[in-house]
């Protein structure tokens, strides 16, 4: 077999369980293939060969002894804002660009003890900000259906990862958008947990109240399959829930009768793509077929507020958690002067880019005095009012449906000099962290070769309801099996 | 809202941020375009609603207070601009 990276975590498990592939023959096959596609699409910061073979043949001795678990040997791309122990962590930034991190994420810490195998570091917008990937410092990624657009962001390099199968799965992370709206980009599956769902300890932060670590997978089986191992309470994040973790592949069940999903009118937004609009009203029609109770009388009206309130919040966290890169412990350092504040003030300068420094001066506008109260306290409020609204919907609904994204993926270069247009691309998906809900993205169709996703917002910590629905309406399409032709 | 030059320059100056004169330009100009879209909130009246900090109710978590191996201080330093000895090396903060 020499497709074996188009395999997904199931079928993968599978064949290395009856013996019929090693995880070394699996890792291999990825790393061939990722080196034919990597040029075009750019996927990855780095890739560490010689890592992912050693894990490969640690998880075959595992296999061998009958210690297999779904995610043994199965090889993987982690978001390069994620700690791996001695593997580098840039975060896309130049100000990083040679960290070593001492010590694993805990959602990797979770992954070794499975025996999982890391092929490499996914590309990103620096720091996680951004939307289209074009913010990395190193270069940007392609969208494997058009290499001159945009693979969405911030996780771009997961998301086009996956679409040309250059691992299993991946890992990314997801602050207002950054794993669903890539993964709705490239026709991937990508869910973003509850916020405290799934440890943050080793996530670089950029805005935390808002960042959640997620899967990126092939499909919503893979995606069970990988939530089961990562989520769970860690002593190291004191945001991280006690909850019991379910086993979330029991939610995998193609039958959705009588569920109660509501369609939020303000998420089908001015300016939205025509043919994107039809395209989601015919999946909504597919969940009706299926058997939902469909409501499309649901209106969520301070949804027009959530940008303003993100774009506050985000940038305010940012501009405190980026403090830290000061030129002392680690991190790209200014050395040609002998003034500590020149130090201070050059390393920033050199070492971040053009989107991060709009957010720290954002951020720090809105905390700083005589602005705290009309800008920072005022945003904080109005989240709470927009967790309400979605309370009260959820009192009458298991699920909502929206779009992932308004439009199919933008040329690249296209908003980079614009950053209200950018933001934009966020709008469905924002609403989301701020109220800390559970969200999935599925491939749910295409406009002229271009892909577009369905998002399913859940309860908070019911992972499991949109994940089964999700489950059904996959079950029921075609297009999580479309792949770029590349 | 207009920010002025002397505005960016002193947000520039919290975060201890530098930056270039162009930079200090296309900031002004996109920081209060940026801005201008807030005042989309002065719309909504927030008297009486309490701020969210973050999404899930925790209250303080508590721990034991039990001593535990820390990392080795060389792991700590191997990405270190500058040391001496066991210690980051800063420029003097006092002159």
């Amino acid at each position: 077999m020499n497709d074996l990276h188009q395999l997904t975590i199931s079928r993968a498990h599978k064949l290395l369980k009856e013996k019929k592939i090693s995880s070394v023959e699996l890792t291999k096959a990825c790393l061939e293939h990722l080196g034919s596609v990597e040029k075009k699409v750019q996927a990855c910061v780095s890739t560490c060969e010689d890592v992912a073979l050693t894990q490969a043949k640690a998880a075959d001795k595992a296999i061998g002894s009958g210690k297999i678990k779904p995610l043994t040997g199965i090889p993987a791309l982690i978001k390069d804002v994620i700690c791996t122990k001695g593997i580098k962590t840039t975060c896309s930034s130049k100000i990083l660009a040679n960290f070593i991190p001492p010590y694993d994420a805990t959602v990797i810490e979770k992954l070794k003890k499975d025996n999982v195998v890391i092929l490499g570091k996914a590309n990103m917008d620096e720091f996680a900000m951004g939307s289209s990937t074009e913010n990395s410092a190193f270069f940007p990624t392609r969208n494997p259906w058009d290499l001159d657009r945009v693979p969405g962001g911030s996780s771009g390099g997961s998301a086009a990862g996956m679409a040309v199968d250059e691992a299993i799965y991946a890992l990314g992370s997801d602050t207002g958008g950054s794993i669903r709206q890539p993964a709705g980009f490239c026709s991937v599956v990508g869910l973003k947990p509850t916020y405290g769902r799934v440890s943050r300890y080793g996530l670089v932060a950029f805005a935390s109240s808002l960042d959640q670590i997620g899967p990126v997978t092939k499909d919503v089986t893979d995606c069970a399959l990988v939530l089961n191992v990562i989520a769970g309470h860690d002593p190291q994040d004191s945001t991280s829930v006690t909850n019991p973790v379910p086993d979330y592949t029991k939610s995998l069940n193609s039958d959705i009768k009588g569920m109660k999903i509501g369609i939020p009118k303000e998420y089908f937004v001015e300016g939205m793509q025509p043919e994107v609009r039809a395209g989601i009203e015919a999946a909504i029609k597919k969940l009706q077929e299926l058997g939902a109770k469909i409501d499309r009388e649901v209106s969520l009206p301070l949804t027009r507020y959530a940008l303003a309130v993100y774009y506050i919040i985000a940038p305010s966290e940012a501009s405190a958690n980026l403090a830290r890169y000061d030129g002392v412990k680690y991190g790209y350092s200014y050395q040609d002067t002998s003034n500590m504040w020149e130090a201070m003030e050059k390393t920033k300068q050199f070492g971040f880019g053009a989107e991060v420094k709009r957010r720290i001066m954002l951020g720090t506008y809105a905390l700083s005095a005589g602005y705290y109260d009309a800008y920072y306290l005022k945003a904080q409020k109005v989240r709470t009012l927009i967790i309400r609204e979605f309370k009260d919907a959820f009192e009458k609904y298991d699920a909502l449906v929206t779009p992932t994204s308004p439009t199919v993926p933008f040329k690249l270069g296209e908003k980079v000099d614009d950053p209200i247009q950018m933001y934009l691309s966020d709008v469905c998906t924002l609403p989301i962290n701020i109220a800390g809900l559970p969200a999935i993205s599925v491939p749910a169709g295409f406009v002229d070769g271009l892909p577009f996703g369905m998002q399913i917002i859940g309860k908070p910590f019911d992972e499991e309801t949109i994940l089964h629905i999700a489950y059904a309406y996959e079950q029921a399409t075609d297009w999580h099996k479309k792949k770029p032709s590349i | 809202m207009k920010l002025t030059r002397k505005e960016v320059q002193h947000i520039a100056l919290l975060a201890r941020l530098g930056l270039s004169e162009e930079e200090i330009e296309k900031f002004r100009i996109q920081l209060s375009n940026i801005l201008e879209n807030f005042e989309i909130l002065k719309q909504l009246n927030t008297t009486d609603v309490p701020p969210t900090a973050q999404s899930i109710a925790l209250q303080n978590i508590l721990r034991q207070d039990e001593t535990k191996p820390s990392y080795p201080a060389e792991d700590i330093l191997a990405n270190a601009p500058q040391r001496e000895g066991n210690c980051f090396k800063v420029r003097a903060v006092l002159e």
